[in-house]
Formats: C-alpha cells, structure tokens, sequence
C-alpha cells in the first residue's frame, strides 16, 4: 500500500474537479458545513441519518449501503474522494466504511475541510446532482472491523491503540473537550492499550504526517509491528483515522477498527478497565 | 446511539453557574470577529486536546477541565494564540488575536 493510492492533496483535487469518474463526497457529522459551501461538485453524505441504522446501533446493512450510494450517483468503478471537517475524522470513517463494503476506488483528500480553506481554494452552494446508478456493494469485510468479544479476549494479546486524548485516556474526561461531558459511561481505557491520540499523526493543518514520522510515533509508543491490533476511540471515528494511518499509509496487515469504541466498551458490565496514564511505553 | 464527536454549534450562552469547566471566548483580527477559524485546545504540555470551527461571530467554547490551557487559532489570513488558566468549574473568557 502506498500513499498515492490512498491519499490525494488538496492541489490535485482542485485539478480534478471535473475529472471523469471522480466523485467527490464531503462527509459530516454536522451538515450545516456543507450547505455554507462545499467542495464545487461533491456530493453529500451525513454520517449519522445516512450511515448508521435509526434504530439499532449499527451501519445500514449491504442493501441499504446500495441503496446510499446508487442515489449518490456513485458508481462501483468511481473514484471517491472523501473529505470532510473535524480533520477528517467522519471522511476517515466513511473511508473505512466504504472499504467494509467492498468500494476498490476510495481516496482520502489529505487535509480535508480544514487544510482546502487554510490554502482559501474554492467552495460553492451549488446544489449538486449526478444520475442514480445502480450500486453493488459486497458483504462486510469483517477483517478490518472489531466487535467487544475479541477486543476482551485481544487485552494483553494484540496492540489495543487508544486514540482519544490523553485525559479521556486516563479517565479524566468522558469526551472530547468540545463536548459536554455528561456521558454516564465508566472512564478509562481498556488494559494494555497504549495511548496513541489521532491527532499526533496529523499536522496542525489536518493532513498526516510522513510515514517516517508516523512509523516512529508508533514505534515510540510500544506498538508492536508483528502483532494484529485493533484501533479504538469514543465512537470510532477517531479511531478510523488511526486505523486509515496504521493499515492504508503504513501497510500493517490486520489491522480492525472497534466502532463501539469506548461507548460501548465504557458500559460494558463486568469487563475490566485501566485508570490512570497506563502503562510507560 | 451514543451522540456523535463534532463540534456542537459554537456561540451562544451558558449558564454561568455549570459544573463544567468552559473555556470560551472571540478569535478577532484588528478588533474584527474572525468566523470560520480552526481553534485547537492545547494542554500544559502543548499537547492537542479538541478542535472547533468558530461561528461567524467568532465564538468558540471548549468543555475542558481546571488547568492550563493554551488555545491557537488558524486562519487563511493569519494565526495565533492565548494562554488561559482555569481554576475551577465555571465560565473562562479568553480572546485570541490572528494576523
């Protein structure tokens, strides 16, 4: 796996606006971003009436995934190219999810939102519209998605890499420090996990660090490159962008994002759980 | 579900007696309120905590914890920063100036 196939810059996405069989799509938890200006072209996913089921909580099943992207008017053989706000966070994630879903051509635009309005590139309230298709998507391919039993049974076994911040690691805080923290959930990580925040593999303008860079954080924090890991944070979305940098930039093999992260986990009864800053790396 | 991580919409008022701790306040420029700028939260150690977009008046606000906080905002048209300490639970104004 390497970068070019994974990641596009901001510069060659301006170039390809209008390049044939390339989608653009924003993904956003909070759609008002896109409505106050997108990328010229890119369609609209939300994250949370469009990816997750409304009930359960799990995604929308295969059919529902069809369904999605053949109303998008994205084909199986384009090119999508994701981006989004929170420094890529749900783009990671739909990113992810697409690749769950079997789509071959999925690229991550390198900075999103944040580093295409820090260069001041275009944006518009153009409402777009592309012809449905026809969309196949594949059976969930659970080699890269983790569920709660095998993140019990991968403590003390498998890298666990913790991505939340360094306070919601040690139980400090519940959420993220742009939220309230009311969550009612037990704070801490799960044991053996190492603390790695997604944001150290990102620059202060949202696009990720070189591989050189990336492979020494790692390193640095006790990851251990022969081991299968599994990525986590609050919802799974942080942890995708992690999951995106481990298995897509640096090639590790088995590498599952846990998508109940610790909102599942923190509610879990009976399941032990680590407080405090964990162990030295 | 379990609610999402993006940033809520920023602005707008608190009730000053919370028991969270809130930092918030105005990214200006020239004295002119700067929206749509890219506020990270650091911590003492200058560590990332969260990042918010200001909203067309400025405004941000981060729910964080008692401490020392350092607040940057990037801008198209310029960065910068502020120190801002917080005691306790309760409101903490800060400003920050990008150029």
């Amino acid at each position: 796996m390497s970068r070019e196939n994974v990641l596009v810059s901001a510069a060659w996405s301006e170039e390809n606006l209008q390049a044939p069989g390339v989608v653009f799509a924003e993904v956003d938890e909070d759609t008002t971003a896109y409505e106050g200006g997108h990328i010229p072209g890119a369609v609209r996913i939300d994250w949370k009436t469009e990816l997750q089921d409304p009930v359960r909580r799990d995604f929308i099943d295969r059919e529902g995934f069809e369904k999605l992207l053949s109303a998008k008017g994205i084909s199986n053989d384009d090119t999508v190219v994701l981006y989004g706000g929170n420094n890529n966070w749900f783009a990671a994630y739909a990113y992810w999810y697409f690749k769950l879903y079997g789509h071959t051509n999925v690229k991550l635009l390198d900075g999103g939102r944040k580093k295409w309005e820090l260069d001041g590139r275009p944006l518009d309230k153009e409402e777009v519209t592309r012809s449905a298709t026809s969309y196949q998507a594949q059976e969930q391919d659970l080699s890269i998605r983790a569920f709660r039993d095998e993140v019990v049974e991968a403590i003390g076994n498998k890298n666990l890499v913790d991505v939340r911040s360094p306070d919601e690691f040690s139980g400090k805080l519940l959420a993220p420090a742009h939220l309230p923290q009311e969550q009612a959930q037990r704070g801490g990580h799960i044991p053996s996990a190492v603390n790695v925040p997604w944001s150290k593999a990102a620059n202060e303008d949202g696009t990720f660090k070189s591989d050189d860079e990336l492979r020494e954080l790692y390193a640095e924090a006790g990851f251990d490159g022969s081991r299968k890991t599994i990525a986590y944070c609050r919802i799974g979305e942080r942890s995708s962008h992690t999951w995106f940098a481990l298995r897509e930039l640096l090639g590790h093999e088995d590498v599952k994002n846990y998508d109940g992260s610790w909102t599942e986990y923190g509610s879990l009864i009976g399941v032990p759980i680590e407080l405090g800053s964990g162990k030295e790396a | 579900m379990s609610n999402g991580c993006g940033a809520p919409t920023q602005g707008g008022t608190i009730d000053a007696n919370t028991t969270e701790t809130v930092l918030e306040g105005k990214v200006v420029s020239d004295g002119t309120p700067v929206g749509g700028a890219f506020v990270r939260l650091l911590d003492s150690t200058g560590e990332f905590t969260a990042e918010v977009v200001t909203s067309p008046e400025g405004d941000f606000r981060f729910f964080a914890a008692p401490g020392s906080w350092t607040v940057r905002a990037l801008h198209r048209t310029g960065n910068g920063q502020a120190d801002v300490s917080a005691s306790g639970p309760g409101v903490h104004a800060v400003e920050i100036a990008v150029a």
